[in-house]
């Protein structure tokens, strides 16, 4: 089980409340997290990456372990502590207002 | 009794206003969609509790919303609240606007001319208009940001691009407005079910006859000083388009500046500035019930984007342009600086019409008297990018 914790716009629009909590199957990486959570999610599609490219958008980071990941590869394993749901992974829009 | 509901989308939500006949007392829903840009409302005519609205953000990018009664919910086409989900791919892709670029369909058109004249790659930014069929609830035309013409004839779950606009051979040379290289104006002729007049910023004005299969540019007559050639085929910031559904060859025009007339289903256009102020805008409208009778809100320039002399005046014309009268009744004449973007004006079809339009103050005013007084129905909405009436009953 991983958690991901979505910016308040996107849990409004996945209707729900607080954290996330999704099953993965094979290695946690940004990628297979991102493909389970829009399979869960549809309605997230296109709102984290873009739905041809699958690059993050821009003005969207990754965190997770105190960690910047947003730069990270999408096939790069995930922390252990996020794998194991210890530490959640964080959707975080960039701090420009909005 | 007659009944209407003001759609309007501002820079922080969606609100709707309804009334009845009267026009008189108002009730306010909203925000919807709090803290999303909501670039556009709009119902169909076929069926007006469906209602189309396009929400976006610089954040999460485009979504698009559907209702089924009339705005009191909402869903995402093609993901339903609730939705347990399937096995297999995910199914929403009513935000998945992909350009069409195949040999069979289109040129493979891959960029445009940037502001600095180089050549730039065409990217889907957001949804700026959407134009339901007149005939079926399931089909809305989606005119999107880099510049083109999307069709859903699935109630918005899916969309497909019509090509044949950026491929018909300006596309390269169209190049962004000052907010964005966008197709802001959809007309469907209710005549001919086969042509559809678009408009785009700033690239111009142009038409199909043929449900979108070929286009033409139609902008002779427009004159811009800020292309090279002031009379080239096209490059012109057409700010908005408006035509009376009774006479489908007339059309008028609110260009960056100059406000423009056709009498030729835009073969030619001629300029019916007249006595206007300024003659810089971005909305223009034709009454409900008199072809002739067309409304603008001058603003001061391209540079200062608020009305002239601190006074909010719709001006119209009862001749079809050249003559204009300022109508200020109801409206601030001293200190006001705000703005009316292209689509923010919208007429009722009560019998006397109704007007309305929003502000980037945030004031959406009414005239239920086409136009003698005005009164407003909200004062401290975020800035309103659009306005759009329903007339029920």
């Amino acid at each position: 089980m991983i958690r991901v914790i979505l910016p308040q716009h996107l849990r409004t629009l996945a209707q729900v409340r607080g954290d996330v909590e999704i099953e993965v199957n094979g290695q946690a990486t940004q990628g297979s997290v991102l493909d389970a959570l829009e399979a869960r999610y549809p309605m997230l599609r296109g709102t984290i990456r873009d739905q041809i490219t699958q690059q993050r958008r821009a003005f969207l980071r990754f965190f997770a372990c105190e960690q910047d990941l947003s730069h990270e590869p999408p096939d790069a394993p995930l922390p252990d502590a996020v794998a194991s749901g210890k530490e959640p992974f964080i959707v975080i829009g960039a701090i420009a207002g909005g | 009794m007659s009944q209407v509901r003001v759609l309007v989308g501002t820079r922080k939500g969606a609100f709707i206003l309804e009334s009845d006949g009267k026009r008189e007392r108002w009730n306010v829903s909203g925000p919807h969609f709090a803290g999303w840009e909501m670039y556009h409302l709009k119902g169909s005519p076929a069926d007006p509790n469906r209602i189309y609205a396009s929400q976006s953000s610089g954040w999460f990018g485009q979504i698009i919303q559907r209702s089924d009664d009339g705005g009191k919910t909402w869903l995402q086409p093609g993901t339903p609240p609730g939705e347990q989900p399937t096995p297999g791919p995910p199914l929403a892709a009513s935000n998945k606007f992909v350009y069409d670029a195949t040999a069979e369909t289109g040129k493979p058109l891959t960029t445009h001319q940037w502001y600095d004249g180089t050549q730039h790659p065409w990217e889907f930014k957001r949804v700026w208009h959407l134009e339901p069929s007149l005939t079926d609830p399931d089909t809305v035309y989606a005119g999107v940001e880099d510049a083109a013409l999307f069709r859903s004839t699935d109630g918005g779950k899916n969309w497909h691009e019509l090509p044949g606009l950026r491929g018909h051979g300006t596309g390269p040379k169209w190049q962004p407005g000052a907010g964005g290289m966008c197709l802001h104006t959809i007309i469907l002729d209710p005549s001919n079910p086969q042509r559809i007049w678009i408009a785009i910023s700033a690239a111009g004005a142009f038409r199909t006859d043929d449900g979108g299969k070929t286009w033409k540019p139609i902008n002779r007559g427009l004159k811009s000083q800020y292309i090279p050639d002031p009379n080239a085929e096209i490059g012109h910031c057409v700010h908005h388009v408006a035509m009376h559904p009774n006479r489908p060859g007339v059309l008028f025009m609110q260009k960056h500046w100059d406000v423009m007339r056709s009498n030729d289903a835009g073969e030619s256009w001629q300029e019916v500035s007249g006595n206007l102020p300024t003659d810089f805008g971005f909305v223009i409208d034709v009454h409900a019930h008199e072809p002739e009778t067309i409304y603008v809100v001058p603003i001061k320039s391209d540079s200062e984007h608020f009305v002239p002399d601190g006074k909010l005046r719709v001006f119209r014309s009862r001749t079809g342009g050249n003559e204009w009268a300022p109508l200020t009744k109801g409206l601030p004449q001293s200190n006001c600086f705000v703005n009316v973007l292209r689509d923010a004006m919208a007429v009722d079809s009560l019998d006397k019409c109704g007007v309305y339009f929003g502000t980037s103050g945030g004031q959406v005013y009414a005239s239920a008297d086409a136009g003698d007084s005005w009164a407003p129905i909200v004062r401290d909405l975020p800035a309103v990018l659009s306005v759009e009436v329903q007339t029920l009953g």
